[in-house]
């Protein structure tokens, strides 16, 4: 077991035949993810990957063609809105984007038409979703993870890569690594996953990598104080960003003093969670 | 991307919400001129991208249009919070009576738009929220339905606005909220919302913040932009789509994730270091992106050592190479540099600078060590 995806996800990929989207599919099939195909419209009946995997014009062509249950989105920030609302028109109940740059009052709108829909959805802006061993849904490097039990759920991207890597170079293995993305307002948040990790088999530890911004890691400690059985090791980046100024992701800009690093890691200590002074430092708190 | 008051101002006016009468000037001989076609009473307000402007002494009231140039003069030679003024927009003085506070901006908790007011706005509203939290009332909106007049008849209800204002205030509610929603706000705000003794709701004071990834979509706003605020390395930096933020230490960093550029400072810091700068060259960075960063970090006198730390996913780390070789060939740089490649392509990255003269690293706790290490040399 595991959460989200597994070896029975069966993926498409929105914007297969563009730059990003045609590397990663390329990537994801290597790793042995379960890709059935591929949507750009006006491209339709082409075939990418050596004539592996078909494109469709449309999701609803793709789903019906070939009962897709996740998709993956790799078009640009301002089509990729209408790619969300439509996978979810077209009944797919679990959609991650990794697009950066979404406007934000799109992504009200979207969350809240998708939460009406009950589909799921992971990102936008996130490095997407891997299962060591078995699926990878994103663009996290495959080799830097191996199969284990620990759960990880994290903001950001390549802050992501270092910990599963420095994890592998431990011998510790990962269930699930999911990048929730570091936009404001996105799909799944911390609490949702450490809810699934809570109640998967397979995830015995949940490393947690949370940064400045919003209070969704103030909430994660709420839970994990309340709910969770399993042990929970965490890391905060931006310590030391300066108040007020925006630090690249949308999300991680300190609002009115409220989300900085220090109060964060002063919940999850609070909440009994070990909290790391540097990224490479978490994996040993697990041990 | 903040806006400065006249252009929210102007902005506001545009979709039916009152404003009082003025225009900005650049100069004290202008404010002269504006006072003297406003009647005479105006006030004085000092154009800077920062909060505070009235106790900073940037907002003042003047009773004849000489008055307005010599206060005029006085305050377009300040500089606020460390932003020199260079213009002020003359006001036409309202006789106020109450002050409301009045918003709509982005609840990223509840993934909800949301309209706050208060009956008690005004310059202390900060302090009002802080300590009478039960004087704001808040109401979220549906981001699939708009705005309804009923939501803001309640809140004119909750704020214990006079019944005869009710109709104008919902009005007021309405066009903040298409100011809100056409302009990709992430706050469009009035405070103060007045109402004046001859009894009209007049948007005294406005201020606006717009969402930067919806700039493509609102090219007008993206030209106001005013880059006086920006050190000139971030406004090179933003014409390469870097995200770059000048700081005081002495290591530069170039990292490729927000998340993770956060984390090298922080673990400089943890080492006794001082980062230079943020900068996150973004997913998938070429090497032209990659050179215009070094070229950035480069140009600060301070620094003392680079610390390129890449985990490529992405991005791919033989490209990063590239353009760090196609930038030593360009600038020629002095400082020691040190360099971690990981992830996505990293072994060819790393081939590639085999020659380059950089010092490597293992791992980001070992390479924030040697640049540490460097930079004290460097002294």
């Amino acid at each position: 077991m595991s959460i989200l995806v597994d070896k029975n996800t069966r993926l498409i990929v929105q914007g297969i035949t563009g730059n990003e989207g045609l590397f990663h599919t390329t990537q994801m099939v290597a790793y042995g993810t379960n890709v059935v195909g591929g949507v750009t419209p006006g491209k339709g009946g082409e075939w990418v990957l050596d004539g592996k995997l078909p494109v469709f014009d449309s999701v609803k062509m793709a789903k019906d063609a070939t009962d897709a249950n996740a998709t993956i989105i790799f078009v640009p920030a301002r089509f990729a809105p209408d790619a969300m609302y439509e996978a979810a028109d077209a009944g797919i109940p679990l959609i991650i984007c990794i697009t950066e740059g979404v406007a934000v009052q799109d992504m009200m709108r979207v969350r809240n038409y998708l939460d009406q829909k009950k589909v799921r959805l992971v990102g936008p802006n996130c490095p997407g979703l891997l299962t060591p061993g078995e699926a990878k849904v994103g663009i996290i490097p495959g080799d830097i993870a191996i199969s284990g039990n620990v759960g990880v759920v994290s903001r950001s991207g390549t802050l992501t890569y270092e910990v599963l890597y420095a994890m592998k170079n431990l011998g510790m293995g990962a269930s699930t690594c999911v990048g929730i993305g570091g936009d404001p307002v996105n799909g799944t948040n911390f609490t949702d996953v450490l809810q699934m990790f809570e109640h998967d088999p397979r995830t015995e530890k949940v490393i947690m990598i949370g940064e400045i911004g919003g209070n969704e890691e103030e909430k994660a400690a709420e839970y994990i104080s309340l709910k969770m059985t399993k042990p929970v090791a965490s890391f905060i980046a931006g310590l030391t960003a300066p108040p007020g100024k925006r630090m690249g992701h949308a999300g991680a800009i300190i609002e009115g003093g409220a989300g900085t690093a220090a109060d964060k890691i002063k919940a999850l200590e609070a909440a009994g969670v070990k909290v790391a002074k540097h990224p490479e430092e978490i994996p040993t708190l697990l041990m | 991307m903040k806006l400065h008051e006249y252009q929210s101002k102007t902005i506001f006016s545009k979709y039916g919400i009152p404003i009082p009468k003025g225009r900005v000037a650049a100069t004290a001989q202008e404010a002269k001129q504006i006072a003297d076609e406003l009647g005479g009473r105006v006030v004085i307000k000092a154009q800077v991208l920062v909060g505070g402007r009235g106790k900073a002494g940037g907002v003042k009231l003047a009773k004849d249009s000489t008055e307005a140039e010599q206060l005029a003069a006085q305050i377009l030679g300040m500089d606020i919070k460390g932003l020199p003024v260079r213009k002020v927009l003359v006001d036409e003085a309202s006789a106020i009576d109450q002050e409301i506070y009045f918003s709509i901006t982005n609840d990223r908790a509840a993934k909800k738009p949301v309209m706050i007011a208060s009956a008690a706005g005004g310059v202390e509203i900060e302090e009002v929220a802080a300590k009478t939290p039960e004087k704001i009332v808040k109401v979220h909106i549906d981001p699939l339905l708009g705005l309804r007049e009923y939501q803001a008849r309640d809140v004119a209800v909750a704020i214990d606005l006079p019944r005869d204002y009710w109709k104008e205030f919902v009005k007021i509610a309405m066009s903040l909220w298409q100011v809100y929603s056409a302009t990709d706000a992430i706050l469009a705000e009035i405070n103060p919302l007045v109402i004046t003794k001859d009894k009209k709701l007049i948007a005294l004071d406005g201020k606006m913040m717009i969402d930067d990834n919806a700039l493509f979509r609102q090219p007008d706003l993206a030209e106001m932009r005013d880059t006086d605020e920006d050190a000139p390395s971030e406004i090179e930096a933003r014409r390469f789509g870097l995200s770059f933020i000048k700081l005081e230490g002495n290591i530069g960093c170039m990292v490729n994730g927000a998340g993770l550029a956060m984390t090298s400072m922080d673990v400089i810091k943890l080492f006794g270091g001082e980062p230079a700068n943020f900068l996150d060259v973004g997913g998938g960075a070429g090497a032209e992106k990659v050179a215009a960063a070094m070229r950035i970090i480069l140009t600060d006198p301070n620094v003392k050592a680079v610390l390129f730390n890449i985990f490529g996913g992405i991005t791919r780390c033989d490209e990063v190479a590239r353009g760090i070789l196609t930038a030593m060939d360009e600038v020629k740089p002095k400082v020691p540099m040190i360099v971690r490649l990981v992830g996505t392509n990293a072994e060819e990255g790393r081939r590639l600078l085999e020659n380059a003269n950089m010092i490597t690293a293992e791992t980001l706790a070992d390479a924030a060590k040697k640049s540490v290490a460097a930079a004290k040399k460097g002294k």
